[in-house]
Formats: C-alpha cells, structure tokens, sequence
C-alpha cells in the first residue's frame, strides 16, 4: 500500500511545477522572485515529509537551515531591487 | 554600509541585555541538540558566549517599563491571531476558485500613535496576516502605514471598524482614540 | 491509534489543499501585487499545517525522543515570522521602483 507521505510528496511537487510555470514566464524580475519564494517554501515542507517517509531525521536540520537560507535571500534580492546596490 | 554608532546605554541595561540573550542561546543549543555530557554543555556555553560578546546590542534596546505586563498581553492576542489567518485563508481561497474572481484592489493609508520598534513590527505582521491586506510600508516618525488591499470590505474592515488596531494598541497599553482617515486611491 | 491517524491525515489534506490554492492563485491572478496576496497568505498557513500534522505524527509513533519535535515547533514559528516579512519587503521594492497596481478592467499583466 502506498504511504500517504509518498501521495503528499507527489502533490507538493506537482504545486511546484505550478510555481515554476510562473517563474519562467513572468514578465519582469519580481514576478520570479515570489515564484523563488513560493519554491523555497515548499521544499521545506518536502524535504520533512521525505524525512519522515525514509525515516531519518537528519533532514530536519536541513530543513531548517534552508528555511532560514531562503528567507534571507529574498530580503537581500528586495533590498537589491529597491536600491539599485547592496551597500554604498 | 550604514554602521550607525552604539546606542547609549548604561550598565544595568548592558547587563540585562547580556543575560537574555546569552540565556536565549543556550536554551537553543540545549533544545536542539539533545546531549547532555559535559563536553557539548561546556562547548555549549562558550560558543553562546562568543556570539552573545559580538551581538548583544541588537537584540535588546534597553530594558522598557512593563515588560511582563506586554508579553501576557500578548500571550493573550496570539489565539484572537490565528482564528483571523484561518479566516484570511478561506477568504483568499474563495477568491481563488471562483469562476470569475472577485477582486478590485485599492491603497490605503492611516496613522496610528504607536511609536516602538516593537508594537510597529507586530501591526504589520498582523496586518500582512488578516483577510484581504498586506502593509506596503511604515513611517516610524508618525506611524503611518500605507496598505494595499484586494476588495472593498477587508478595506472598510481596517479602515471604519479599526478592530486590529485598537487589539494591538491595547496590548503596548497605547491610549487609541478612533480617528477617520480617507482612503486614497 | 486510528484516530490518531485520522487527524495526522485531516492536517496533511487541509495543509495540501492550502498550499495548491495558493499556486492556483499564482498563475489566476492578474497583477504582481495581487499574485503576493495569494501566496503570502496561502504558503504560509498551508506549510504549517504540514508540519503540525507531522509534529502529532512524531509525538504518538516515536514517542521514544521527544526532543526531535522541539525543531518542528520552532520551524513553524520561524515560517510565521519569516514569511510576511518576506512578503512585505517584496511588496515595498516594487512600490518603490513604480510597479503599477492593477484596477477593474485593465488587460492582464
């Protein structure tokens, strides 16, 4: 019988094909940003149901550093697009 | 980059901003490691030491009056918090799903007489996190936010009924009288 | 156990549902703005119920170490803090550099 963490896996991914469409057609650069965003935050989701599913906890502290890796590259690419430089 | 200088404060409130937040990161070390024998406890106390020696000034900006008294209040706010992200999610999705998608978005702005870092933070967040708004921006001089919202009854919600406002004001023991600002296209 | 598995499966569908709206939303809506409004408030809610649904999941099968949902706690604080943050930094860079909103009636963008 299929676990039903495999079944939720296979939806996220399917969530995240969604989000790249966007990603690839968006005109302009914010448009693909969120889209990065919206990815970022669905691999964190996946990488626990992965950890669940083989049964190996390493890959909550994976998911917890990317979680903290994708928040602070989004607010470096916002600072970069607002202001044309990271710092004078 | 913009190195503004240190803020100014004196020794009982370095002290106190020294042992929170040493405090804070040992409890998260122990929290997250699981071990319990000497070698990672006392690996453990110095490597908090060496980050709470470089970055105790950012965490705690002096120690403000009625500190308990905030954070039972705002214990209190958080459940009245999570019924309105319920709430805003149904809403989106409603929006989402339906067939022709009823939306017309508009911008805001009001002033509020909230003034900490604190309290400014957390209306924005709130805002960002309720049915139908998401804060563009803050002016700390006077409080002023500047919304974006995506139909006219989340707009009427924030701006005529100022329920969140008046809850978030409570909880930083801010006086809020109701004031009426026009909208701005 | 049943009912323990019911519920696990009640967050993970609710957590599901929450998180392909807000992708649904991504690609429905016609401005940049309105597109932040979905997934702003969709992703993060969505991911959080996973992972609650997990933490139950953890706390009655491995009941052997509690510890390890002390991680998964402080993962969806983290996402509720993080997330709107995000949301709004995005949202004030646009605003910024003049990025038009969307009224009723203007061509898709």
């Amino acid at each position: 019988m299929i676990s039903i963490f495999l079944i939720s896996s296979m939806l996220i991914i399917f969530a995240i094909f969604l989000s790249l469409y966007r990603a690839i057609l968006g005109p302009g650069v914010f448009n693909r940003v969120a889209a990065v965003n919206v990815i970022g935050t669905k691999t964190i989701a996946l990488l626990v149901l992965i950890g669940y599913y083989t049964e190996r906890p390493e890959f909550f502290d994976i998911a917890l550093l990317y979680a903290m890796l994708n928040f602070i590259g989004t607010l470096v690419f916002a600072r970069y697009l607002e202001r044309g430089e990271l710092w004078s | 980059m913009e190195i503004r200088g240190r803020a100014k404060m004196n020794r009982g409130e370095k002290t106190f901003g020294i042992l929170i937040t040493f405090g804070i990161l040992f409890l998260f070390w122990i929290l997250l490691s699981g071990l319990f024998d000497v070698f990672h406890l006392i690996a453990g106390v110095i490597c908090s030491g060496i980050v709470t020696l470089m970055s105790h000034d950012l965490m705690v900006k002096g120690k403000d009056e009625k500190f308990i008294g905030k954070s039972l209040r705002l214990f209190w706010y958080i459940p009245w918090e999570l019924w309105q992200i319920v709430l805003a999610n149904i809403d989106v999705a409603y929006r989402v799903l339906h067939p022709k998608m009823p939306i017309d978005p508009l911008l805001i702005e009001f002033e509020t007489p909230l003034r900490s870092d604190f309290s400014l933070v957390t209306l924005a967040n709130s805002i960002t996190l309720t049915p139908g708004t998401i804060t563009i921006s803050v002016e700390p001089e006077k409080g002023t936010f500047r919304v974006h919202a995506i139909a006219k009854e989340p707009a009427d919600a924030l701006l005529v009924d100022q329920t969140m406002q008046r809850k978030v004001a409570e909880v930083f023991f801010v006086e809020w009288s109701g004031t009426d600002q026009p909208t701005k296209p | 156990m049943v009912l323990v598995n019911g519920m696990v499966t009640l967050f993970l569908a609710g957590g599901l549902f929450f998180t392909l709206v807000g992708s649904i939303g991504l690609l429905r809506f016609p401005d940049f703005y309105t597109r932040l409004h979905a997934t702003g408030k969709c992703d993060t809610l969505g991911t959080s119920l996973i992972l609650i649904g997990l933490i139950i999941h953890h706390l009655f099968h491995y009941s052997g170490t509690p510890l390890v949902p002390v991680r998964l706690i402080f993962l969806v604080f983290f996402i509720f803090i993080a997330n709107p943050a995000a949301t709004h930094a995005l949202m004030k860079a646009a605003y910024e550099v003049g990025v038009k909103p969307w009224k009723l009636g203007d061509e898709r963008r």
